[in-house]
């Protein structure tokens, strides 16, 4: 990507290098997005059904955890990875890999704070019925997870969102390598630093609307599903 | 069918029944009347499992099979016919019970969406998908308009005509006559009078009935 040009100029060029990026960018963090819901959407709706002892530091705990520091998550990960690491084996440091990893631990704590107090809100007014239908645990979380569904839909944007704004954890575990690591995060963090300011914040314009553009699909997606489910 | 021994229910300092012993027997349906705070909804609640009592027992002849409709029932967020469906129990009779309560027509439309008295009215075909033997119903036809409050009604009068015991509270006198069969007055808790419907409309035995039919408040 060369440096006297701006952003608009690679993008109405189709740019190769640029269109890289973004897309690494978007799977990094989608996949980071999906992971996180797969974890946190169950655990988030476990805690909002269970009453155990301890529950409200666990939810005061997983409150505070939605504003883990990226640069601490990073570094414990690649602490984890690194060749000397319990995780080393895996050969996975400066890569994708890691970078989803990294963001998975700092989209779970969101997605799965979003998800209990959604769900507990939900139980409270399904409580009564699904008690009186006699309804199992199982069932429960199934029907309050799926009731709930455009409510969660907010989580994951959250969770999103929070995962392609991310630069601390991405740029130490996958250390921001031209055409195989570097995001958009990564390569206006650098853009920055080598004094390039129009690419950085031309850079910045287009992550911003993929930002608007991805939830605005999922806008429009649960505005429609609403119409048909009520 | 269902014996209540002596049940209280205390919440904190306050005594919502106390010391109700009440028989119910199959047949038509046994309506609870009695001023706000009476007890009805906690008499319901407790058959139906709901809410513990603080002391006393209720006992079911046999296994119970027993399903309630709430004053505001919640709708699940999905179509009317798969909130009935959600609900079944052995063979799935969802159309048959759509039809039943006259909601076949709006069968796949979204539950939230229907009037009140729509849902109130899938509430009932939903609680019957639980193939109940005693179905509890508290105030069906609260805050509903009239011709709401009537289409509730012949579903009721339909659902007994089926042999299932209806036991349902209403503050609303008329009501309880058009469908009552046995009237249970309620008040702070106790039972004032149980009585066959008619004999207790035209000559309450008790004093307090006496004035609670005559539109007196009961303090």
């Amino acid at each position: 990507m060369p440096d006297d040009v701006s952003a608009l100029d690679l993008v109405l060029a189709g740019d190769p290098a640029l269109f890289a990026i973004v897309q690494l960018a978007l799977i990094v963090s989608l996949s980071a997005a999906f992971v996180a819901a797969a974890v946190g959407i169950p655990l988030g709706a476990w805690i909002a059904l269970s009453s155990f002892r301890g529950r409200d530091a666990v939810i005061v705990l997983l409150n505070a955890m939605m504003g883990l520091p990226p640069v601490v998550v990073g570094l414990v990960v690649y602490l984890a990875l690194s060749r000397s690491g319990p995780l080393g084996s895996w050969g996975i440091l400066f890569t994708p890999q890691a970078m989803v990893i990294a963001q998975t631990i700092l989209v779970t704590p969101i997605i799965a704070a979003l998800s209990r107090q959604t769900i507990e809100d939900l139980w409270l007014e399904y409580r009564d019925e699904l008690t009186a239908l006699e309804i199992g645990p199982l069932r429960r979380v199934a029907t309050l997870a799926w009731d709930a569904r455009f409510s969660l839909i907010t989580a994951l944007l959250a969770g999103f969102g929070r995962a392609a704004a991310e630069v601390g954890a991405v740029i130490i575990v996958g250390g921001n390598i031209e055409g195989f690591t570097r995001t958009m995060t990564t390569a206006i963090a650098l853009e920055t630093s080598k004094g390039n300011l129009p690419l950085a914040i031309g850079l910045g314009v287009v992550l911003i609307v993929i930002v608007v553009i991805v939830n605005a699909l999922a806008w429009a997606f649960r505005r429609a599903a609403e119409r048909l489910a009520g | 069918m269902i014996r209540f021994e002596e049940v209280t229910v205390a919440v904190g300092n306050v005594t919502v029944l106390d010391r109700l012993t009440l028989a119910i027997a199959p047949g038509g349906p046994t309506v609870l009347i009695g001023p706000n705070g009476a007890g009805k909804t906690t008499v319901l609640r407790v058959a139906m499992g709901l809410l513990r009592p603080s002391a006393g027992r209720i006992e079911w002849h046999g296994e119970p099979r027993r399903a309630i409709v709430f004053q505001r029932p919640t709708m699940l967020r999905r179509s009317a016919l798969a909130n009935v469906r959600y609900a079944s129990v052995g063979r799935d009779r969802t159309r048959e019970l759509l039809e039943l309560v006259g909601l076949a027509h709006v069968a796949d439309r979204p539950a939230r969406r229907l009037s009140s008295g729509e849902q109130q009215r899938l509430a009932l075909a939903r609680a019957l998908a639980r193939d109940p033997e005693v179905l509890f119903l508290d105030e069906p036809t609260a805050s509903l308009d009239p011709g709401s409050t009537k289409a509730v009604e012949d579903v009721i009068r339909a659902i007994g005509a089926r042999g299932i015991k209806v036991v349902m509270s209403t503050h609303d006198l008329g009501e309880a006559r058009r469908l009552a069969a046995e009237v249970v007055l309620l008040h702070r808790g106790r039972i004032v009078e149980v009585a066959a419907a008619p004999g207790f409309f035209d000559a309450p035995g008790t004093a307090a009935a006496r004035r609670f039919m005559a539109g007196e408040l009961l303090l």
